[in-house]
């Protein structure tokens, strides 16, 4: 349009692009990239050497991870201890890291699952990296009930195995629930992932410039050829693991609540527990999902994979639970007051002026239920260092719900000559720091040799993929609701 | 069938330009009455299976028996001990079937883990794969089907194919480099 716009041209102008693409949509892959495009860019950052910066980072997060597994040892050595926990508060950081790992590896599952359920395509261009930090968080959560329980070799109490007086473990507890749903989740995430790694590992092996790389990958690819005949049952195979997923992951986090919720302990006792569980962990797996892929995302240009729409998103989910979380927090305070129990009135008046108010206030009242609030505005959900901060904040601010919940609970409960503080020792905190290590250092080598957007999942989300798409000239680029437009 | 070489043929190949080309293609070579052929791309294409006349897959039904042998096990692992071989009285709670919510979980958790890994296990199995090697590979610009490319192969086992006709059927679909594949 030449000129200036006249008052008819605007109004066609608007009718033009409401009537006629009513659906039109921001694509999910920006500036228009071709499938062999993604493969080049994705295969691109596992193939050739190592960059600098993955070498440094590695050897700190490697050797944090070596400490931490230091810290196991001499605790599995000398006895727990050496840990700050002991009567009243029998259960302290060793559980809070339990129940924050075990809760950020349910975002993972959520994309993976869920949202393939929901058919929701964004997911293509973040599950499985999802995915891999559901496995590394699971494997970083169940270091803790392992090695808490004080003699390790006797672990194999925790399997359906009956002791030396031929009695069986308590199929009646929950704490043999959560070894079921943990180790079941943890085998099924693996499964899922896997499924998905094989058509992409057949890519790597396609392009495989060694002998050795083609064997590897070609043995992991299981033989692909990206058949049809195979395809059909694969997506078959796909959609079920999703089907079956999705109960699962609802499960582990609510019974892991049932390990707190089935106890007489105040603020324990209580049957919102599931529910407020499973909100807060995808709550907190989605902020530390955001808290790798963002440099991820511009360490290897990913920026037309991983779009400012694809943050957005993730950006809502958190803002979605972070007020159900904050609803589920004010409901506990409703009830403690509305159900006239002197012990629960008292716990939760402790959590807020008791010894450990500023976790409430820092923790719970600002980074849970505050900052999340920022999403509601457009201009926050697609800046990206504020997009970080928060998840920042909620990374965190789950981690001291976990210490509100499990050591506010216990330090001080019924009668107050039983009363106790708990301070944590330098093996506490640094066997916490080096689960964080091992967590880094595993997903380093993740996306070191594995390519960490699933490749033959984002390929589908392309307008050419589509079997009814005419021709390339005709894919309209539009952009929709005041998104970012693309040439 | 056999090249004048003597090298045993294992079928005939094509590629196509795009999804959209592969998926009319499949079409004809349905039409055109082949039973033993195969498309391959670099994911799965919406539709493809009616376009080839494939059905819905029975997969889920070995899932299903999956799920089924999961529960069974996790009812035999629970009632067997607790209420059979050393029933085990807690907070003074029955042992018997009354006792069964309290188990409900681990039966959900085992019906679960039995589906994925029947899923697991099925869908290789049901694919035949693993495999060390196949003779589509054989075939150079097949490594392309992992990336960009769109293939169309008519095995030389289907009672129908000629080379004739199957060069003619796969060129008139629009396919180019038609090649044909050696067994090894």
């Amino acid at each position: 349009m030449d000129g200036a716009t006249t008052a008819p041209d605007v109004i066609r102008e608007e009718a033009s692009s409401s009537v006629e693409r009513p659906l039109a949509r921001v694509p999910l892959v920006l500036n228009r990239r071709n499938f062999s495009w993604i493969t080049e860019r994705i295969s691109g950052a596992v193939e050739g050497a190592a960059p600098r910066w993955w070498w440094v980072t590695f050897a700190i997060t490697s050797m944090v991870a070596m400490f931490g597994l230091f810290c196991l040892g001499y605790q599995i050595s000398t006895g727990v201890g050496v840990w700050g926990l002991n009567h009243p508060v029998g259960w302290a950081w060793d559980i809070t890291n339990f129940v924050f790992w075990i809760g950020i590896g349910h975002a993972g599952t959520l994309i993976s699952a869920i949202l393939y359920l929901l058919r929701q395509k964004w997911r293509t261009s973040i599950n499985r990296s999802a995915e891999a930090m559901t496995l590394f968080a699971v494997i970083c959560a169940a270091i803790f009930p392992g090695v808490h329980v004080g003699r390790v070799w006797m672990a194999w109490y925790l399997a359906p195995l009956p002791n030396n007086y031929g009695i069986w473990p308590n199929f009646r507890s929950p704490l043999l629930w959560d070894v079921f749903a943990v180790s079941t989740y943890f085998t099924v995430s693996v499964l899922f992932w896997y499924t998905g790694l094989i058509p992409d590992l057949a890519t790597l092996r396609d392009r495989a410039t060694t002998k050795i790389k083609k064997l590897l990958y070609g043995i992991f690819a299981v033989g692909w050829r990206g058949s049809n005949r195979n395809w059909r049952h694969y997506e078959m195979a796909y959609l079920l693991l999703a089907g079956l997923s999705t109960p699962l992951v609802l499960s582990v986090h609510s019974v892991v609540s049932f390990d707190f919720a089935t106890s007489i302990i105040p603020t324990w006792h209580t049957t919102i527990f599931p529910p407020y569980f499973v909100a807060g962990a995808i709550f907190g797996g989605f902020a530390m999902v955001l808290t790798l892929l963002i440099p991820a995302r511009a360490i290897y240009k990913f920026q037309d994979i991983i779009t400012p729409q694809h943050i957005d998103k993730m950006a809502k989910v958190i803002l979605l639970t972070g007020s159900m979380v904050a609803y589920a927090y004010t409901m506990e305070f409703f009830v403690a007051w509305y159900s006239g129990n002197q012990y629960e009135k008292f716990a939760f008046y402790n959590r807020i002026f008791g010894p450990y108010w500023w976790y409430w206030w820092v923790g719970m009242l600002f980074c849970n239920c505050l900052s999340p609030q920022l999403f509601w505005f457009r201009r926050f959900r697609r800046n990206i260092y504020v997009v970080y901060f928060v998840s920042m904040c909620v990374n965190a601010g789950m981690w001291f719900e976990r210490f509100i919940i499990i050591v506010g609970g216990l330090h001080r409960d019924f009668l107050p000559s039983a009363w106790g503080l708990f301070i944590p020792t330098w093996v506490d905190i640094w066997t916490f720091i080096g689960t964080f290590g091992i967590f880094l250092s595993l997903f380093l080598l993740f996306i070191r040799y594995l390519p960490m957007i699933a490749m033959s999942e984002v390929k589908i989300v392309l307008p050419e993929a589509n079997p009814h798409h005419a021709s390339p000239e005709e894919h309209h680029v539009v952009a929709a609701g005041g998104g970012e437009r693309t040439k | 069938m056999r090249t004048p070489s003597g090298n045993k043929v294992y079928g005939m190949g094509a590629e196509f330009p795009s999804a959209a080309s592969l998926y009319e293609a499949a079409k004809r070579v349905r039409d055109a009455g082949f039973k033993r052929w195969d498309v391959h791309s670099p994911f799965p294409i919406h539709g493809m299976d009616a376009a080839m006349g494939l059905g819905k897959s029975w997969l889920s039904a070995v899932v299903l028996a999956g799920g089924i042998t999961g529960l069974l096990t996790a009812v035999i692992l629970e009632f067997g001990p607790s209420t059979f071989l050393y029933p085990l009285v807690v907070h003074g709670k029955p042992f018997d079937w009354k006792t069964v919510p309290a188990f409900f979980p681990i039966m959900f958790e085992l019906t679960i883990l039995f589906s994925a890994f029947a899923a697991f296990f099925a869908v290789l199995i049901m694919n035949g794969l693993p495999r060390w090697n196949h003779p589509v590979f054989n075939w150079r610009r097949f490594s392309r089907a992992t990336n960009d490319g769109f293939f169309l192969i008519i095995e030389a086992r289907d009672p129908r194919f000629t080379e004739l006709e199957a060069r003619e059927l796969l060129e008139q679909s629009g396919g180019s480099h038609v090649t044909i594949i050696h067994e090894e």
